[in-house]
């Protein structure tokens, strides 16, 4: 076999064989585009995902720190003790849980060729979401019919604010896991679509664990 | 590419062809569906165990930190396995973690911020 020379200087998008890019040497043999991959070797688009996510997490420190400051102010009749519904929020958050497992079904899907099964659980996933989506929408409307406004007390106004945030992440998150089956659908999508799959998931982790932070913090530690 | 190497790790035969299954070992990290299910099972566990600790009054002083320990284990199953940030680039979990570790900051921070200019 006669030795070829590749000039990678002309060639930026195609990784470089060999290159350890944290994947067991994965150098996209079969030529899918993928992720753009500089000399570096790395997926740019995972790259700039978990950038972005590495930024979403100083946002929700953010908010979570508010929260934790404030979820003490508040009238004697319109705390946490008075309005959590622990069982509730916990099937709900159980229900979001289960949706890393479907994501990660989905992206081993993805990563197999396996493009029916990937849009099954793309779409279970986001039924899921929207369920969670659905009830986060009803415990604001019973808080909301209690007598916690927005404007309530710095606690409501925290609780508010980090919950609906990271309602409005599963929103976006299952918009995303849609358009993703209708782009898998209409074949759409032109580079790597395991790639493609795999950054989605690694978004809709990053929302679960966020959730998994809040549970923790914001329904289960009393005020 | 060996295909002994790289024999499809899952429990789903379907649809994939060769490629596809060594584009799956590659990324899956040699981890099969049946070990997310397990993983995700475990979550479901500690998540119980989560609910059961807030109406347990037996635990007294170790109700918060096994509370914390708890959102902890769960949070680094979810980011290390199912994220994968155990076996991808180290540049990936540079980037994550010093987003925690501002984030981290930043609450430290605003607590002492409250300490000191209280009143």
């Amino acid at each position: 076999m006669a030795d070829v020379v590749i000039d990678h200087s002309e060639t930026e998008s195609t990784p470089a064989p060999g290159v350890d890019d944290g994947h067991g040497g994965h150098d996209d043999p079969g030529g899918h585009g993928g992720g753009h991959h500089p000399s570096s070797g790395l997926s740019n688009n995972k790259l700039a995902m978990w950038m972005f996510l590495g930024s979403e997490c100083l946002l929700f420190g953010g908010l979570i720190s508010v929260y934790m400051l404030y979820r003490s102010r508040h009238a004697d009749n319109l705390g946490p003790d008075q309005l959590w519904d622990i069982p509730f929020t916990s099937a709900s958050s159980f229900v979001l849980l289960m949706t890393s497992l479907t994501v990660v079904l989905a992206v081993s899907a993805a990563h197999r060729g396996n493009l029916r099964n990937t849009k099954i659980w793309l779409v279970v996933t986001a039924v899921l979401g929207s369920l969670f989506v659905a009830g986060q929408a009803y415990e604001f409307t019973v808080f909301y019919r209690e007598g916690l406004g927005f404007t309530t007390s710095l606690f409501a106004s925290s609780f508010y604010t980090l919950t609906g945030f990271h309602g409005v992440h599963v929103i976006v998150g299952v918009i995303m896991l849609l358009s993703a089956v209708i782009m898998l659908n209409k074949n759409r999508i032109t580079g790597d679509k395991a790639e493609t799959v795999e950054v989605l998931g690694l978004y809709w982790h990053f929302v679960d664990v966020v959730w998994i932070v809040i549970f923790t913090l914001v329904y289960l530690i009393p005020a | 590419m060996s295909t002994d190497t790289h024999a499809p790790s899952t429990t789903d035969p379907g649809h994939e062809d060769g490629h596809g299954a060594a584009h799956a070992s590659a990324h899956g990290h040699g981890w099969t569906d049946l070990q997310y299910v397990l993983l995700a099972l475990f979550l479901a566990v500690v998540t119980a165990l989560e609910v059961y600790a807030s109406y347990a009054d037996w635990l007294g002083a170790l109700f918060i930190p096994s509370l914390l320990i708890m959102m902890v284990i769960k949070f680094a199953a979810v980011v290390l396995f199912f994220m994968h940030l155990r076996f991808d680039n180290k540049l990936f979990s540079i980037l994550f973690y010093t987003g925690i570790g501002l984030a981290l900051m930043v609450y430290v921070g605003t607590l002492l911020t409250f300490q000191f200019f209280v009143g």
